[in-house]
């Protein structure tokens, strides 16, 4: 679980984060409801996870909520590797 | 004997509420804050702002009048002139509301632009309207530092939320509650056209075009809020649109405010809870929002509506796309009343067509034309209007309604081209049912209308063909359950380079960087070649035929491969 966090919190903050942005991003950090990451880029990141990881994310259980921090991306990422 | 009664019209009605008279003064900055004011609205909210972190900040209407005149006052002293363009690149900050309307007021153009925009869309759209400053925040100067050196017409940017210190030689800080209060202000004396708002808006070819929009518009906008969106004394508005499009600014800042009502704002990403609980909190009893919104809450079902007390809301509408039938239905069950469509665009300023409050809704359907305005649909061979009822057309617009854009910004021949036969063409098809019912059916060209916003296929493949394995690529629509529709681009790859999973990432990242995260393909399909006519030039519509699982049509001047 930590190696997730830390390549998914890794990849938020190249990916959605401007370099030169000093705003602090950690694991628990609100993602979608922060404003960080939008409802369209979520696309990309989802993408990247499943890329990483070799799984699929049915689109129903991607929602915003799943997907609003660091931590719940990698809860995700634990429930589909059992699928 | 009763004497016979004159009605007026829509236009004359909002002429005579607001005290315009024809060839007087009509500044929207003044209407929006200090007109309230000499109502007695003083001590009445205007702006009840919340952010995710749940920092609130209130404004009155007092507050609003003399604050956007201090930061009126504070752009003429930092030295620009009435007529420059004057760019508002936020997040949904109060700086960015009252903003709007203190460029209004000193006589500048304001220009708001989608804080999502990356460098690329913002230096597209600033070079071409020659903009003299930007105001932003510290997180999006960041992008502006990248482009400011190739715009040579750009004098100042202006940070609203960092001190000096953080900032670079030619940035200013503005901090707008710490401005000396200015109470009297000379308001620029616009008159019905003088230039207000330019904002940009996508078509099927070339770049954005800048949509230039004038200070009578606010007759349409005013009327239109009060009748349409029933917005009334005391009414507790929320309108999810962000000002960096037409809906933020002409629903989101001007009519509301010239109406009076206290205006919600939540500055912050989506999730259905906290949106519920922002409603229940605040009181709402307008709400005005869009499919995709709706959709996504709907996918969240009732339940999450129950653990709330919405009794509030009194009316609810709906703009950016088609809503669907299934949305008309969900909303009456979960919010015991239907959202009602209200179809509009960029260049039309303000609702034309829509469901007034008390119509029987059609669920999916757009409603008829707003009184004052002159709609039909168009046979697209002739340009005259379809006489009988259901045939699908154009929908067309008759010319002269207040908030009709007045320009496209240096591109006279993009303008005349919106116009036929003595009608503005709306660029959607649609049909009339035999009770002047509106039904959309989908653009007439290929711009992409993803979650309410229209994307330019253009702009797309322009910044894919800059990507170093992109041969050549084509942009289209592709059918969504959320967002009506997605971009998909279709690429061919140079010689070297072979499809993969990494690069379809990478490459939907280097546009979402450059252009907006609408604007990314939310699929990527690796093909040989694309298809093209005999002339070379790529042919989109059968791209989106096959996503739509359309008739390709007539493909005999297609090249063979």
């Amino acid at each position: 679980m930590d190696d997730f966090t830390t390549v998914i919190l890794d990849y938020v903050k190249r990916e959605y984060i401007e370099e030169g942005d000093d705003r602090e991003v950690g694991v628990d950090t609100p993602l979608i409801s922060g404003g960080i990451v939008d409802s369209f880029s979520m696309v990309s990141l989802k993408r990247f996870v499943e890329k990483k990881y070799g799984i699929q994310i049915p689109d129903a259980d991607a929602t915003p909520a799943a997907f609003d921090s660091v931590t719940k991306i990698a809860e995700l990422v634990v429930r589909f590797q059992k699928v | 004997m009763v004497a016979p009664t004159i009605a007026l019209s829509s236009w004359e009605t909002a002429e005579r509420e607001l005290g315009y008279r024809p060839s007087g003064p009509i500044n929207i900055g003044w209407y929006c804050s200090d007109r309230l004011c000499e109502l007695g609205l003083s001590a009445t909210p205007a702006l009840l702002w919340e952010d995710h972190q749940g920092n609130e900040r209130t404004y009155t209407y007092d507050d609003l009048r003399v604050k956007t005149n201090s930061f009126a006052a504070w752009l003429q002293a930092l030295g620009l002139r009435p007529g420059e363009r004057i760019c508002l690149f936020m997040d949904r900050v109060p700086e960015l509301y009252l903003g709007f309307l203190a460029i209004l007021k000193m006589g500048g153009i304001a220009q708001p632009l989608f804080s999502a925009f990356g460098d690329e869309s913002l230096h597209t759209r600033l070079e071409n309207a020659g903009t003299a400053a930007i105001i932003t925040q510290k997180k999006h100067v960041l992008k502006v530092r990248k482009i400011v050196g190739s715009l040579p017409e750009l004098k100042h940017v202006i940070v609203v939320d960092a001190p000096a210190s953080q900032l670079k030689p030619g940035e200013v800080a503005l901090e707008l509650d710490a401005l000396p209060p200015v109470q009297q202000f000379d308001v620029y004396p616009s008159t019905a056209e003088t230039p207000s708002v330019l904002h940009y808006t996508s078509g099927t070819t070339g770049q954005p075009k800048g949509a230039q929009h004038v200070h009578y518009s606010l007759i349409a906008q005013y009327i239109t809020s009060r009748v349409v969106l029933d917005l009334k004394p005391g009414d507790i508005y929320w309108c999810n649109a962000d000002p960096g499009w037409v809906t933020g600014t002409s629903y989101g800042i001007i009519g509301p405010w010239a109406c009076g009502v206290t205006q919600v704002v939540l500055d912050a990403g989506f999730q259905a809870d906290r949106w519920y609980a922002f409603l229940q909190k605040r009181r709402v009893t307008v709400w005005y929002s869009a499919p995709t919104a709706i959709r996504l809450l709907m996918r969240e079902g009732t339940a999450l509506v129950r653990k709330y007390d919405l009794s509030s809301l009194r009316h609810l509408c709906s703009v950016g796309e088609p809503l669907n039938a299934e949305a008309v239905i969900w909303s009456e069950e979960a919010f015991g009343r239907p959202f009602h469509d209200t179809f509009w665009q960029t260049e039309t300023g303000c609702i034309v067509i829509t469901n007034l409050p008390g119509m029987q809704v059609r669920p999916g359907s757009m409603g008829k034309p707003f009184p004052g305005i002159e709609a039909t649909v168009l046979d697209p061979k002739t340009y005259e209007p379809h006489t009988a009822p259901g045939r699908v057309g154009l929908i067309a617009l008759r010319p002269g309604w207040p908030s009709m854009v007045r320009s496209y910004w240096k591109n006279p021949t993009g303008y005349q081209n919106k116009f036929r036969n003595g009608w503005y063409l709306c660029g959607d098809r649609a049909s009339i049912d035999p009770d002047g019912y509106f039904w959309f059916v989908g653009r007439d060209d290929d711009v992409i209308n993803t979650g309410g916003h229209l994307v330019g296929p253009f702009e797309i493949e322009s910044a894919l063909l800059e990507h170093p394995a992109v041969a050549e690529s084509a942009a289209v629509a592709k059918p969504d359950p959320i967002n009506m529709e997605v971009v998909k681009a279709f690429v061919a790859l140079k010689p070297g380079y072979e499809p993969s999973a990494d690069l379809e990432l990478e490459i939907m990242n280097t546009i979402r960087r450059k252009l907006s995260p609408l604007a990314m393909p939310q699929e990527i399909e690796f093909i040989a070649a694309l298809p093209k006519t005999r002339s070379g030039k790529i042919v989109r519509r059968v791209l989106r035929a096959q996503e739509f699982g359309e008739p390709v049509g007539d493909v005999s001047t297609l090249m063979e491969e």
